[in-house]
């Protein structure tokens, strides 16, 4: 059975739309991942450069505040106050583009990925940044190479930052002579987690060869990448057997130890085991991650032959519904459904926080805040708690609530659960003691938290 | 992969011995399990145990860390002339000296080698020999405990917080909501929204619990700035009423750099929670025992940037009025190259799972059987610790 309109919007997208029409089918929903990013030029996010420029003028600021003058007070004020707004504009991007794209998707594998190669909002350079990381390191690539994203996110500053690799140096080099060291942070998560798996086939000895052959990626103060030659562990390093770099200080070592991981069967089995995990069920598919695994070890990695394999599978056309969606992917869905979201990015930070900051917090997914680089849980008992349930129903509810002119919720059903509709979600809808409550029940169906 | 944990595969194997345990009758079913209390708090990161409590009487560890403040002559707060606290943790001071604050020192679960922080906190969790708990059919330890506690009930354990723990996940009715959870539909609404659920069990359970949880309003008199505090305040009234066990999470410690800082806010938030369970416990707090796991311990040596790496052996925190501690548990393996395991970690003297099961048998009386094979399967119980006296 091929991939019908509505699980490609449901299953491989954000969601229905009443004016965004799905895909026709599965060849339609590679169509549109190959042209242009209609979203990312609508929903300009701003660049590393420009964050990382503002992160030091915060700084500045706040160290200026000390001279206890009253301009300089209000300027870290000012400066503080705009920062804040840039975050909640980014946040509101993100919904905007997910609620408006006619390409879902593009938003879904951009949220997977960023979650595969997870950096966290935190101090110093990566205060209230991380959503230029993801715009620049992980959407141009989503639907190239793997080598190419993997070498894009993980040399990326944010990530060298997140991970402890910026400081990290070589023990015998130059600098390590005068007392720095080594850090295995980056090099052990790039094994466990961006390629091989915590069950590839590598050991400590591979972790911590990996780690002096990434010595010298770093960043400068002002969040440039800079490969610092008097960190470089000298001599060459063995990971997995083969052999890396040499005398002299190369980053081309470190290119081609991340090429040749990006193409090992053991990442190839990873990966799309992780792939159809997020996209068809918790327990996943033996034969749809085989048949995925094939394509990438034949094609070294190309990750939209990957995904044209994932779609015309028969286990993407299953008609059960047995991932719970993640709560951004709920409320993108919700905003998307309502025909609500186009101006989020300039709706202010009290509207962004009400309808999404706070409540992804409640539903358990902190906004750039995952517990870990391993990124957020997939199991739908993970997100399904009394607690984290609640705070998804009184979501739906209060937005169906606040709608000047709530839809009839007979016509809603159609609109946001089309054939997935189930008979007591049709009978919860049509018996509603008002238009409000019926258009929360139905965002609150199973039918709707689940894809 | 080893054996996996599934619930139904550990009961075929002790069922028989389970069905006739004289522990389970009519009547016990009808009482509370017990009046003592456990606190669990799963110290997520990796908690640098020798930083905790710091054995300063071993030369070596000076040597392996020249960057750190150690001892008491950089102001940790001396316990036994070998070990000393560190400063984050100095609140616990008294505790200590009154008999109510104790560690068990190289401690580690059976997980050996990857030092994945997250296959760490599963095996922690599921309390397993060491193999990865199963993505299907994996359980908590404490939901195995539960299951075969008398008398126990869906309120004995709660889980407290956003976090879905591993540790109380399992077949075991038990409770979970945050502080900060609540759920107010009109009736009718109420109704349907049960209508809908009815043939999604994951959904319609979730939403019965959230229903009757919120209609209780628990989370009302929890402190809404501090989220830390409402946490610990929140698993304080549960157990002052009828519930016995509670566990949530602390996340943070992972230390790769700059530990100074970060370890020194973390201890102060453990120490700070600790001090509201015994304020907000009253009385309840001398029968009741706090357990802080981490999931692994950190390298032996600072590393390059003023942190430690993912090791093995750590230090497992006890404290509270049903603990007699003032004292280390646990051999010390020595800090020496050649006593490290791999050249890098502490190396473990003793299953951490032990010092949970001890506890488990102090407080509830739980058989040493069943704790061995069902609670911790596979587990070598070894010489009682007598950690309640």
């Amino acid at each position: 059975m091929p991939l019908s309109p509505t699980l490609a919007a449901v299953r491989f997208g954000t969601g229905l739309s009443p004016a965004h029409a799905a895909p026709q089918d599965a060849g339609a929903v590679l169509a549109r991942l190959q042209g242009t990013d209609a979203m990312a030029a609508r929903y300009p996010q701003p660049a590393w450069a420009e964050k990382a420029a503002m992160v030091r003028r915060w700084a500045e600021a706040r160290r200026a505040r000390n001279d206890g003058s009253d301009a300089s007070a209000t300027a870290y004020r000012q400066i503080n106050r705009q920062m804040f707004r840039d975050y909640h504009a980014d946040l509101g991007r993100i919904v905007a583009r997910g609620a408006m794209t006619d390409d879902g998707l593009r938003e879904r594998l951009q949220w997977f990925w960023c979650d595969h190669f997870t950096v966290t909002d935190g101090g110093g350079l990566l205060r209230r940044s991380v959503a230029a990381y993801h715009e620049e390191a992980i959407r141009p690539h989503l639907t190239g190479r793997f080598a190419d994203l993997l070498q894009a996110a993980v040399m990326h500053p944010a990530m060298l930052i997140y991970l402890d690799q910026a400081r990290s140096v070589g023990p015998n080099s130059p600098r390590g002579r005068q007392g720095a060291g080594l850090n295995e942070n980056l090099a052990r998560e790039i094994l466990e987690l961006h390629t091989l798996g915590v069950e590839g086939p590598y050991g400590q000895r591979d972790v911590t060869q990996l780690a002096e052959l990434l010595t010298g990626l770093s960043v400068r103060h002002d969040g440039t990448p800079v490969f610092r030659g008097l960190f470089v562990e000298p001599g060459a390093e063995e990971v997995l057997g083969l052999s890396y770099g040499g005398a002299r200080p190369d980053e081309g070592a470190i290119r081609q130890v991340l090429s040749d991981l990006s193409v090992h069967p053991a990442t190839a089995r990873h990966l799309c085991t992780k792939l159809v995990r997020h996209f068809e069920s918790d327990v996943p598919d033996a034969d749809m991650v085989a048949a995925m695994t094939r394509r990438w070890i034949e094609t070294d990695g190309d990750l939209l032959a990957v995904y044209a394999v994932m779609l015309d599978h028969p286990a993407a056309s299953d008609r059960a519904l047995r991932k719970v969606r993640r709560p951004l992917e709920f409320i993108v869905a919700g905003a998307r459904a309502l025909g609500m979201g186009a101006d989020l990015p300039e709706a202010g930070n009290r509207i962004v926080r009400d309808f999404v900051l706070t409540p992804l917090q409640l539903m358990g997914q902190r906004w750039q805040r995952a517990p870990g680089p391993d990124g957020w849980p997939e199991a739908a008992e993970a997100w399904i708690t009394p607690q984290t349930l609640a705070a998804r129903i009184e979501w739906a509810m209060s937005v169906a609530a606040s709608l000047p002119e709530p839809p009839d919720p007979r016509a809603f059903l159609e609109t946001a659960l089309a054939d997935l509709a189930g008979p007591r979600s049709r009978f919860a809808a049509a018996a509603a003691e008002s238009r409000a409550a019926g258009v929360g029940l139905i965002l609150s169906s199973p039918e709707f938290q689940r894809r | 992969m080893g054996p996996t944990l599934s619930r139904r595969r550990l009961l075929t194997g002790v069922g028989c011995s389970l069905a006739a345990a004289p522990l389970i009758t009519p009547m016990a079913f009808a009482e509370m399990p017990s009046d003592n209390r456990l606190v669990v708090i799963i110290l997520r990161g990796a908690m640098d145990g020798l930083d905790a409590l710091q054995p300063y009487g071993d030369p070596a560890l000076r040597v392996l860390r020249p960057g750190f403040d150690i001892g008491p002559a950089a102001g940790a707060i001396d316990l036994t002339g070998f070990h000393a606290l560190h400063p984050g943790l100095g609140a616990l001071a008294p505790m200590w000296r009154q008999g109510q604050l104790g560690f068990a020192q190289a401690v580690s679960t059976p997980y050996r080698g990857r030092r994945s922080h997250f296959d760490g906190q599963d095996i922690l969790e599921a309390g397993t020999a060491g193999e990865v708990p199963d993505a299907q059919h994996r359980d908590g330890w404490l939901n195995r405990l539960l299951g075969a506690m008398p008398g126990a009930t869906g309120r004995t354990a709660f889980a407290i917080g956003r976090d879905d723990m591993l540790l109380l996940r399992g077949d075991a009715p038990r409770a979970t909501w945050a502080p900060d959870a609540r759920l107010d539909l009109a009736q009718a609404t109420q109704d349907l929204l049960l209508h809908q659920y009815h043939n999604d069990p994951l959904f319609r359970d979730n939403a019965q619990k959230a229903l009757s949880l919120s209609a209780e309003g628990l989370g009302d008199d929890a402190p809404t700035r501090d989220a830390d505090g409402a946490l610990f305040a929140f698993a304080a009234a549960r157990l002052r009423e009828e519930s016995r066990i509670a566990a949530l999470s602390l996340p943070g410690w992972d230390s790769h750099r700059g530990q100074r800082n970060q370890v020194t806010r973390m201890f102060r938030r453990l120490s700070d929670g600790i001090l509201r369970l015994q304020a907000d416990l009253g009385p309840h707090w001398d029968r009741t025992m706090v357990v802080a796991m981490t999931e692994f311990g950190r390298t032996a040596a600072e590393n390059g940037t003023q942190g430690t790496d993912h090791g093995t052996g750590g230090t497992l925190i006890l404290a509270g009025g049903a603990l007699k501690g003032g004292r280390v548990w646990g051999d010390w393996p020595g800090l020496a190259e050649a006593q490290l395991l791999d050249r890098r970690d502490l190396m473990p003297t003793r299953d951490v799972r032990a010092y949970a099961a001890w506890a488990l048998r102090g407080l509830f009386g739980t058989d040493a059987g069943l704790l061995s094979r069902v609670v911790f399967p596979g587990l070598e119980m070894g010489e009682d610790p007598r950690l309640t006296g």
